[in-house]
């Protein structure tokens, strides 16, 4: 289908004997803000890493941008974007140097490159941080950047591991602003969260326990479903890993010391865009 | 004490799940016993010889024969003309060109003169010392069974040499000693300011400062794990050398040991001295091995010998921990001496140990303030 | 869309390289070090590692004490290779000092020294050399034994008149040594020294960088771009290639300048060698990085792999002299071919013509490394 950006179709990834993704199936379409759920070791990151083109899959089908994971890899490569809290960016490297190096690797023409350090300075407001070091810059400025540079070269889908982390209520808004913005230009943003109150300005959201999907649905949909108020309820009643998994904690313990996020502003679109 | 215990437990499990630093941590000293043993070796041995003879009579040929069985050469090739000589070095494997000179036969038998020259390969100063000093050993002879007694006359000194400690002038002799004084500076000064840095660069040392430990049980803890290692590594060499080499301890190994425990805790103050003067893992490891390791190879005695330097150099080494130590062993070791013998070097090692100490001590302080 | 393809791939490796020069500049400490080591292990190590033989504590046991002893001992002293700086009567005396290293030979002259040789017959001397470094024993011996020889040819002329003439056949023998006429060891150390340095700078330093990206985690940012294997490891080894062969021709200029060595070949064959050298050390930098998860694992096997290489290239003693089986091993060891290539062209002027067996075979250790290091290499688990 045309509108289809990412489809899944019983994918299973073992480690030795430990399945830890247990037949997945699933779509994503254009535009979709798709969120990735799941409790610490449900097998999200396992999934994200196949998607990317990271590691292949043990059975089943992927198709990402419209390429099959086995045998195009590098394809899907040319046509993703990736930011994981993690790291991101070069820190002994400066703005300007970073946002060249990533478009220069995605091909981009230099003029291009140029112009668009320009627009991305100017909308995020840090013209004068050009030429500081990442690790000069304060964590919520590192997480837009890196953001930006994702997308930088207009991939089909970025894929964000838990972009938000450690970073502040205000600049976390900016952030999913940021997102539905991007969503809005058509490009696909397949998002994993602690965050249950980010869950909730998704488009659809999936929920993994221990190797399978457990729940993939809206949230209203997903609330309505489980007779719930917020999708951390949801969460908790139907994320809760087995026993034999050394996981006692569930993801987004802390969300109930985080202050909610107040809902960023959207602009007109969410799943019923036509493209 | 008991959190004490504990964190001393924690760091020899970090060091053991270290396999691989682990295995090279004691193949490193075994591998170099085992070549500098079986390997090195400054002997002459299948040297190549090209031979230039412009008689081609009995006496050259006898005497070329003296020389190519003599065990020390081997033959490359037969020149026909000067031109060849340069040729012959240029391809690397000839060390010395021997040239007789026309009628060397003749001339030596009615005028009693004949003319040979040996032409050695200067770029190997070594290898044409000796190459030369041989092949006059073996002339020497020659013309002493040639000219019968009538040659008495010409001989008025036998030098005889008796080689001390090493009568067989195995070169293990030396690298043992050597060898036990870089891997305990390389493990004990690397080791330490490694893992003291890595603390600092992951931010784990914080931790360990706001918890109940105390500074110095946080350096202790550290270092004690790698004071059991190099002991244990020293055995293990010593053990090594013994067996594969039969080489002995002399003296007393008692001291030997009590002196190897004062190199060490040397080098583990000089470890941790090094990590309060780097920033991070990086700069430890390359202060630890280029600012120490080479200058311990090539500087303080462990393979040339510190009187064939420039004076400077004498001073210089004197700053060198590993000068000392090598000292220590080879009497202890070879020489079979007391403390007697050593004790100046010993107290120098003290001293530095102390002012290690020290200046650490000063250095931690000001960070914490 | 071949074309676009192909650009993408230079591209791609440009700005990758550029990013790698950046940051190894920005490094205050690498950058400062990639010239202070070359400069640092030239002057000071140069002049320090040599076995020329100077001032051999010499101690001189004379129970003789009559003008042949006396002259032998006035010989020694004249002598640039030894410093007599004991005398004693006392054997026990003389090995004292040997024990507490205060000197290195004994020369023992018993009595009656003087008077076999008034006598016609040979007198004999005793010398006792300690022999811990089995080396330079063999050259103090080697020494003494001329410092005898010459005296003993001053003996002979100087009797000549006294003692009857029986011709005695003499085979004169005159040596020289080419290409380093005094035997000067810095010119056989230096090229030695410049192997380790572009070593050390291509499997220290650059193996080091490709692990630190692994420990720091960039290397998985890096994975999911369309950046392909090769891309990423010609951008890794690239810099350090090119900053090896500045450290040589470093080392190589203040080589002439600083202490004058003669360069009797062809510089670009020195290059050849040492670009030809490189690629291999960085193929195996890249090799071991594949086995080190910290940047402390990937030192010690690099050190130690160093070690061992080092050692047996025949860089303080020479490889011919080593077993058959160590003579294998160097089949394989990149560094004992730069230091043959090294001392040929430098000394001896060897062209490439006469070296072309060593970069034939260095090539192919070469292309070797780097083969395996790429396909071990994995971008995707």
């Amino acid at each position: 289908m045309d509108n289809t950006v990412i489809s899944v179709h019983n994918l299973v990834k073992k480690f030795g004997s430990f399945v830890a993704n247990d037949n997945l199936s699933f779509e994503v379409f254009k535009g979709e803000i798709f969120g990735f759920l799941g409790a610490n070791g449900a097998g999200k990151t396992t999934a994200i890493r196949i998607l990317s083109g990271l590691s292949k899959p043990t059975s089943g089908e992927v198709n990402v941008a419209g390429f099959d994971t086995y045998s195009q890899t590098e394809q899907i490569k040319r046509n993703i974007g990736y930011m994981c809290q993690k790291f991101s960016l070069y820190e002994d490297l400066t703005v300007k140097e970073n946002i060249m190096l990533y478009g220069g690797i995605y091909g981009m023409k230099k003029t291009l490159i140029k112009e668009r350090i320009h627009e991305l300075l100017e909308k995020l407001h840090f013209e004068e941080y050009e030429n500081r070091l990442i690790s000069d810059l304060p964590l919520g400025l590192r997480q837009k950047l890196a953001f930006s540079v994702a997308i930088l070269h207009e991939p089909k889908i970025v894929f964000l591991d838990e972009p938000t982390g450690g970073v502040d209520p205000i600049t976390r808004r900016q952030f999913w602003e940021m997102i539905y913005e991007t969503a809005t230009r058509g490009i696909t943003v397949f998002v994993t969260t602690h965050y249950m109150d980010e869950a909730e300005y998704c488009d659809r959201i999936s929920i993994m326990s221990d190797g399978k999907i457990v729940a993939l649905d809206t949230p209203d949909n997903l609330k309505k479903q489980y007779n719930a108020a917020t999708v951390e309820e949801v969460f908790i009643k139907i994320a809760r890993p087995n026993p034999a998994t050394p996981q006692s904690r569930l993801g987004g313990t802390n969300t109930q010391h985080h202050s909610k996020l107040i809902p960023p502003k959207r602009e007109q679109g969410g799943q019923n865009r036509d493209r | 004490m008991k959190r004490f215990l504990g964190f001393v437990k924690k760091e020899f499990m970090h060091i053991f799940r270290d396999y691989r630093t682990l295995f090279i941590l004691f193949g490193i000293p075994a591998a170099e016993i085992l070549i500098f043993g079986y390997a090195v070796s400054t002997d002459i041995k299948n040297a190549g010889i090209a031979i230039f003879d412009l008689s081609h009579d009995e006496i050259t040929l006898k005497l070329t024969d003296k020389i190519i069985s003599s065990g020390f050469f081997k033959k490359t090739e037969t020149l026909l003309n000067y031109n060849d000589i340069d040729k012959v070095f240029k391809k690397g494997k000839t060390k010395a060109v021997i040239i007789f000179q026309e009628d060397f036969g003749k001339k030596l038998v009615r005028e009693g003169k004949a003319s040979l020259s040996i032409i050695a390969d200067g770029s190997e100063p070594n290898t044409a010392t000796l190459v030369t000093n041989y092949t006059l050993a073996i002339v020497n002879d020659f013309t002493t069974d040639f000219a019968g007694p009538a040659l008495n006359n010409a001989i008025r000194i036998i030098p005889e040499v008796k080689m001390f400690y090493n009568p067989n002038l195995k070169s293990y002799y030396m690298f043992v000693p050597g060898v036990i004084t870089l891997i305990l500076i390389l493990i004990c000064a690397l080791m330490t300011s490694v893992t003291i840095t890595r603390e600092k660069e992951f931010g784990t040392m914080e931790v360990l400062l706001v918890s109940p430990l105390r500074p110095i049980q946080i350096i202790l803890g550290k270092v004690i794990p790698y004071f059991i290692l190099s002991f244990v590594n020293v055995l293990v060499i010593l053990a090594l050398s013994w067996l594969v080499f039969g080489l002995p301890v002399k003296g007393s190994i008692i001291l030997l040991l009590a002196e190897c425990m004062l190199y060490i805790l040397m080098s583990l103050t000089l470890g941790i001295l090094i990590s309060t003067v780097s920033q991070n893992m990086q700069q430890a490891i390359f202060i630890s091995l280029i600012g120490l390791m080479l200058p311990t190879i090539l500087l303080s005695g462990f393979i040339f010998p510190i009187e064939n330097m420039p004076k400077i150099y004498d001073y210089i080494s004197m700053v060198l921990p590993p000068r000392y130590f090598i000292t220590i062993i080879k009497n202890i070791m070879i020489k079979g001496t007391g403390i007697l013998y050593i004790w100046k070097e010993t107290l120098t090692l003290i001293v530095m140990t102390l002012v290690f100490i020290g200046i650490s001590v000063k250095k931690f302080k000001i960070r914490l303030e | 869309m071949t074309t676009i393809l192909e650009e993408i791939n230079m591209r791609t490796i440009f700005y990758l390289i550029r990013k790698e020069f950046i940051q190894i500049f920005r490094n205050k400490f690498i950058s400062k070090a990639i010239f202070a080591v070359p400069i640092v292990q030239m002057l000071l190590l140069v002049p320090a590692v040599t076995f020329e033989i100077k001032n051999i504590k010499l101690a001189v046991i004379d129970k003789d004490m009559t003008p042949e002893s006396r002259g032998l001992i006035s010989k020694l002293e004249g002598s640039k290779f030894f410093k007599v700086n004991f005398s004693t009567f006392s054997e026990n005396e003389a090995n004292d000092l040997l024990h507490g290293n205060k000197c290195t030979v004994i020369l023992n002259i018993p009595s009656g020294f003087g008077k076999d040789i008034g006598n016609g017959k040979p007198g004999k001397v005793l010398a006792t050399i300690d022999a811990i470094n089995a080396s330079t024993a063999e050259l103090s011996w080697a020494y003494l034994s001329g410092v005898i020889r010459d005296y003993n040819m001053d003996i002979i002329t100087e009797n000549i008149n006294t003692t009857p003439v029986i011709p005695i056949p003499q085979i004169l023998v005159t040596n020289r040594y080419w290409y380093n006429e005094l035997l000067n060891y810095k010119f056989y150390m230096l090229p030695g020294i410049l192997v380790i340095l572009v070593t050390a700078i291509g499997l220290l330093l650059a193996g080091l960088n490709m692990v630190r990206e692994k420990e720091i985690g960039t290397i998985e940012q890096i994975n999911v771009t369309p950046v392909r294997k090769y891309h990423f490891i010609i951008a890794k080894m690239a810099p350090f290639w090119l900053i090896g062969l500045v450290d040589l021709a470093l080392g190589l200029l203040i080589g002439k300048l600083a202490f004058n060595i003669p360069f009797a070949g062809s510089i670009l064959t020195m290059f050849l060698g040492g670009s030809i050298f490189l690629i291999a050390v960085l193929g195996l930098a890249l090799f071991i990085s594949t086995f080190s998860g910290t940047q402390q694992q990937y030192m010690f096997i690099a050190f130690f792999t160093m070690m061992i290489f080092m050692l047996m290239s025949g860089i303080f003693t020479p490889a011919e002299s080593m077993p058959m089986w160590a003579q294998d091993f160097n089949l394989i060891n990149p560094v004992a071919y730069l230091m043959r290539i090294n001392r040929m062209v430098m000394l001896k002027g060897s062209t490439i013509h006469d070296i072309r067996i060593d970069l034939y075979s260095l090539a192919a250790i070469a292309t070797c490394f780097t083969t395996l290091a790429v396909s071990r290499y994995r971008k995707t688990a």
